[in-house]
């Protein structure tokens, strides 16, 4: 049996680090509030844009030459935006989501690009030896909608000029606080959804077609902006039920520790008492 | 007869009200709408934006976007937009500034449309910045 003193130490020891992971668990917790609301907030705008762009769909079906970032073509090349947390320390959360991005690559006959946004996805896409087109690191917990341009705008113009088919987006969804599942979503060609048109006949000024110019990146813009939000608010409620688990698991160590604390002290003091017992009985 | 009025960006909901009237920035020159407008949907260039309610006006900066028009319904699609209150005037004439010298010193890799744009919104973003001013001082 380990000397009191060893054991006193690691219950020391573990103590201190109980302190360390409920105080992330806390922080984890107000992050992923913040989250969520700032995935509310974005709601009504990303409704919004997909009502205008069924609509004007719809009304452009008719005419001729669709726009390039709506029209399917063979697929020769795909890139995928793999979104992952910038740090570890959350479950299962990345792992997965690299499981995910890594199967789909594997079992594709075609030339699969990566664009990382986050370090662990990163990571695990350069150990791979997979082809990374673009990395992204360190957007924080409150990216604006400006980081996100800077990835729409390179997925676009690659996928205008041809070098890339299709484009998917894989991140972790946010489904509740202790599951997040991860998500595979096309991002272009972008595939307006038909039953959200509301079969309004709008006036369009200048034109339908310079309304829908505008209105493709945005709606690119805002597939990515969603995934990152989705991300973030998953990786906090992640890393929170990882952290209340280490925190349980430590106080049951304790608890453990505790009473083989306890024996090893009672037996020292028997020994003990027999040893005086024992030297006063020698004595007679 | 009231129009419902939002302006929503990406990040958030910038404002949200029953208004009497709106003026826009549209792609083809200024727009007012009125209750009961025909179904309309614009393209919006940076500018000035105001809404009147109870006959008290205020003023909001877009750096473009789409209006959608429907009957008694307004909603902008904002890049970016602030109320007249949370502009950060140092901020806006330090851009204005800065996009001033790069369309004089013309370095070989000038974007000039991107220049000029940065330009006119810093300006307008400061425009609405000083009506805002001149308001607080007169009432």
């Amino acid at each position: 049996m380990a000397s009191t003193q060893k054991i006193r130490q690691r219950i020391r020891s573990i103590q201190n680090t109980v302190k360390i992971t409920k105080v992330m668990e806390m922080i984890a917790a107000s992050r992923m509030r913040r989250a969520q609301e700032r995935a509310l907030m974005a709601r009504p705008y990303a409704e919004k844009m997909q009502a205008v762009l069924a609509n004007l769909a719809a009304q452009l079906q008719a005419g001729d030459g669709l726009h390039p970032l709506l029209s399917k073509r063979p697929v020769n090349k795909i890139a995928i935006i793999h979104i992952t947390s910038d740090r570890g320390l959350c479950g299962g959360l990345n792992i997965n989501v690299n499981h995910l991005s890594g199967n789909f690559i594997l079992s594709q006959d075609v030339e699969v690009g990566i664009i990382a946004v986050g370090k662990k996805g990163r990571d695990f896409m350069s150990r791979a030896e997979r082809g990374i087109i673009a990395e992204f690191l360190g957007l924080g917990d409150k990216p604006s909608i400006e980081d996100v341009r800077a990835i729409a705008r390179l997925v676009i113009d690659d996928y205008t000029n041809g070098s890339i088919d299709h484009v998917k987006v894989v991140y972790p969804k946010f489904v509740s606080t202790t599951m997040q599942e991860p998500t595979m979503e096309e991002l272009l060609p972008v595939t307006p959804n038909p039953d959200l048109s509301g079969n309004v006949q709008y006036i369009y000024e200048p034109t339908a077609g310079d309304v829908l110019d505008q209105l493709l990146p945005r709606y690119v813009e805002m597939g990515i902006y969603h995934a990152l939000l989705e991300t973030i608010a998953s990786e906090q409620s992640a890393r929170m039920v990882a952290m209340r688990n280490a925190t349980d698991n430590a106080n049951e160590m304790i608890e453990d520790l505790t009473l083989e604390y306890n024996k090893a002290r009672q037996n020292m003091i028997t020994t003990e008492l027999l040893e005086i017992t024992g030297g006063v009985s020698a004595l007679k | 007869m009231k129009l419902n009025f939002d302006i929503v960006t990406a990040e958030r909901i910038v404002y949200s009200d029953e208004v009497d009237v709106v003026v826009a920035p549209g792609m083809e020159g200024q727009l007012a709408i009125l209750p009961n407008h025909a179904p309309l949907m614009t393209m919006l260039q940076p500018g000035e934006l105001m809404v009147r309610k109870d006959g008290e006006e205020s003023f909001m900066f877009v750096s473009g976007g789409f209006l959608e028009m429907m009957p008694n319904k307004v909603t902008i699609l904002a890049d970016t937009a602030e109320r007249a209150d949370e502009i950060d005037a140092a901020r806006a004439e330090d851009a204005m500034k800065r996009a001033e010298q790069r369309l004089q010193s013309r370095p070989a890799d000038l974007d000039s449309t991107r220049a000029e744009v940065a330009l006119r919104r810093s300006m307008t973003r400061l425009k609405v910045a000083e009506r805002r001013r001149r308001r607080a001082q007169t009432g």
